[in-house]
């Protein structure tokens, strides 16, 4: 039974007096990736990040509307926003690892929250690194910096320290924009085997990778969903003239 | 044509201007190095003045140099470190709190020195340390009302917390927004980011502010001149609440104050020479902690 992870209703948010996200309505489906474009600045990055809070470090942002995780509002007063990040993680679109070495950034998370032993930590940093599929090419130079990895391999190492801390959903924002080809299709691969145990949001830019990495895809413009339905509806036969004229590639 | 030839002339001047600063420097530590290099043996360095500091040592005033940097260091680093975090991490950028502090650090960065000095003399011998003359002895014995190192530190402390803050701010700022970014998306609290990501990366810079604060306060004389800094001490400082001898002090006393300036002239130069050696031998510890964790957390 596929079931919303996450519900978005009558969302509307202000960076001052400037609207820049109007009226979204949204489910998201558990262990499906959701693909969100549109052209730049229609605001699908700002959306993504609303929905793990990062937008509350912003001064002068408002926001009205609900948003259900598991049925819980997360702009609801009790939210504790330090637990919300942890269930809901996010991959940034420039790969941002710590200046520590590859083990203490996937360490960093469990050991802010907590976990001192080493046998607990050892295995938490391997079984991400696996899951990362960064693993084998990082198993002798665990002490290595994270920055002393190639582009694509810190892309995946910053993959691996947000599955660290056990999340559900994973934000990611054009996470592969800034990598070469193969990078781009290993991170693509990726996607493909996370979406079994994770539920994944994925900003891109590019038209022919939402529609391989992605179930759904909603497309955004100026603030707005214009259409939101399955990617193979979306890329073969979408209902709105403008989502037609933006996958075709004929404005954006 | 023309341009290329004003280029030559921009080219020629700004490195004779460079030129000029290397041989100013040259000049003046091979000239105090000549005037001061018979002056300069162990046992100067070891032993007390004698004979009206015409003759002995300057151990007690190089003593009471590196105490003086010491606890001054202690008192001002941790302060101007904690306020640069205050206006980088927490503070709105333009509240009027954020632009009041700033304004407060600036007006301070340009108080002239003795001015410095006049304030502690007024602010921490007369009226901290009479109170607490009055609290712990009921006015009986006269033991912190006085000019001592601990006043002398402090005062000296207030004058360099902006250097500490600038370089602080300024290193503080060059940690990657992205990092605190990626720190805060992993469920770090607020203090989790700034003790684990952003503080490893900006020690250099903390360093920095240290080494700067160290210079400034190592070379300064007239914040301590009514705080704490003595004429002449055969013996070193035992507790916070002792005078103590400077070795910039000293020198201006030899200088202006001995019965035979002639006679002092070597010890001058050599005592000069030393307090250079001090100042930039701290600095050069702070240059290599320094260079030894920017190779750790480079970015």
């Amino acid at each position: 039974m596929k079931q919303n992870k996450i519900a978005v209703k009558n969302l509307d948010l202000y960076y001052g007096q400037k609207q820049a996200l109007q009226n979204i309505n949204l489910n998201i489906l558990e262990h499906h990736v959701t693909a969100l474009i549109g052209p730049s600045g229609c605001g699908k990055s700002t959306f993504l990040r609303t929905l793990n809070r990062m937008n509350d470090l912003i001064d002068k942002v408002r926001i009205t509307g609900t948003i259900l995780i598991d049925d819980e509002d997360i702009y609801a007063s009790q939210v504790d926003v330090v637990t919300l990040r942890k269930k809901v993680g996010l991959i940034f679109q420039k790969s941002n690892p710590f200046p520590k070495t590859i083990y203490e950034n996937v360490a960093f998370g469990p050991k802010i929250n907590g976990t001192k032993n080493k046998a607990v930590l050892d295995e938490i940093v391997e079984s991400s690194l696996q899951k990362a599929g960064l693993w084998n090419e990082v198993k002798n130079d665990l002490q290595k910096s994270g920055l002393a990895l190639s582009g694509g391999q810190q892309q995946r190492l910053c993959i691996a320290r947000a599955l660290a801390v056990n999340p559900e959903i994973l934000l990611m924002d054009e996470p592969a924009s800034a990598l070469d080809p193969i990078s781009t299709s290993k991170i693509e691969e990726l996607i493909f085997e996370l979406k079994k145990k994770y539920t994944i949001v994925i900003v891109t830019h590019n038209m022919q990778q939402a529609a391989r990495v992605s179930d759904y895809t909603a497309f955004f413009y100026m603030g707005e969903i214009i259409e939101y339905d399955k990617t193979t509806k979306i890329f073969t036969n979408p209902a709105n003239k403008k989502t037609e004229e933006y996958v075709t590639g004929r404005f954006g | 044509m023309k341009n290329k030839f004003l280029g030559k002339i921009l080219f020629a001047a700004s490195a004779f201007s460079a030129l000029l600063i290397i041989a100013v420097i040259a000049f003046l530590l091979i000239d105090i190095y000549l005037g001061g290099k018979n002056y300069l043996t162990w046992e100067f360095l070891t032993t007390v003045p004698k004979e009206g500091m015409t003759e002995g040592g300057i151990f007690p005033a190089i003593v009471g140099t590196v105490l003086l940097v010491v606890i001054m260091s202690i008192a001002g680093v941790p302060v101007g470190t904690i306020t640069a975090l205050y206006l980088t991490e927490y503070a709105k950028r333009d509240s009027f709190f954020t632009k009041l502090i700033r304004f407060a650090v600036n007006t301070l960065a340009g108080v002239p020195s003795i001015v410095f000095g006049l304030f502690g003399l007024g602010f921490f011998v007369q009226f901290i340390g009479y109170g607490m003359d009055k609290v712990f002895t009921e006015g009986s014995t006269l033991r912190w009302a006085q000019p001592n190192i601990l006043w002398a530190s402090l005062t000296m402390a207030l004058l360099t917390i902006p250097v500490v803050i600038v370089s602080v701010e300024e290193a503080l700022k060059a940690v990657p927004d992205e990092l605190r970014a990626a720190g805060l998306a992993l469920g770090a609290t607020k203090w989790q980011t700034i003790k684990k990501v952003v503080l490893p990366n900006a020690v250099s810079g903390i360093l920095t502010g240290t080494i700067l604060a160290i210079g400034r306060g190592a070379g300064e004389v007239a914040p301590i001149l009514f705080t704490g800094a003595a004429y002449f001490l055969p013996h070193l400082p035992s507790s916070l609440s002792d005078q103590f001898m400077n070795l910039g002090y000293h020198v201006y006393i030899m200088a202006t104050q001995s019965a035979d300036v002639e006679a002092t002239k070597g010890i001058q130069y050599a005592t000069v020479f030393v307090l250079l050696l001090l100042t930039f031998s701290l600095s050069a510890i702070a240059v290599f902690a320094r260079y030894k964790l920017r190779k750790k957390y480079s970015y």
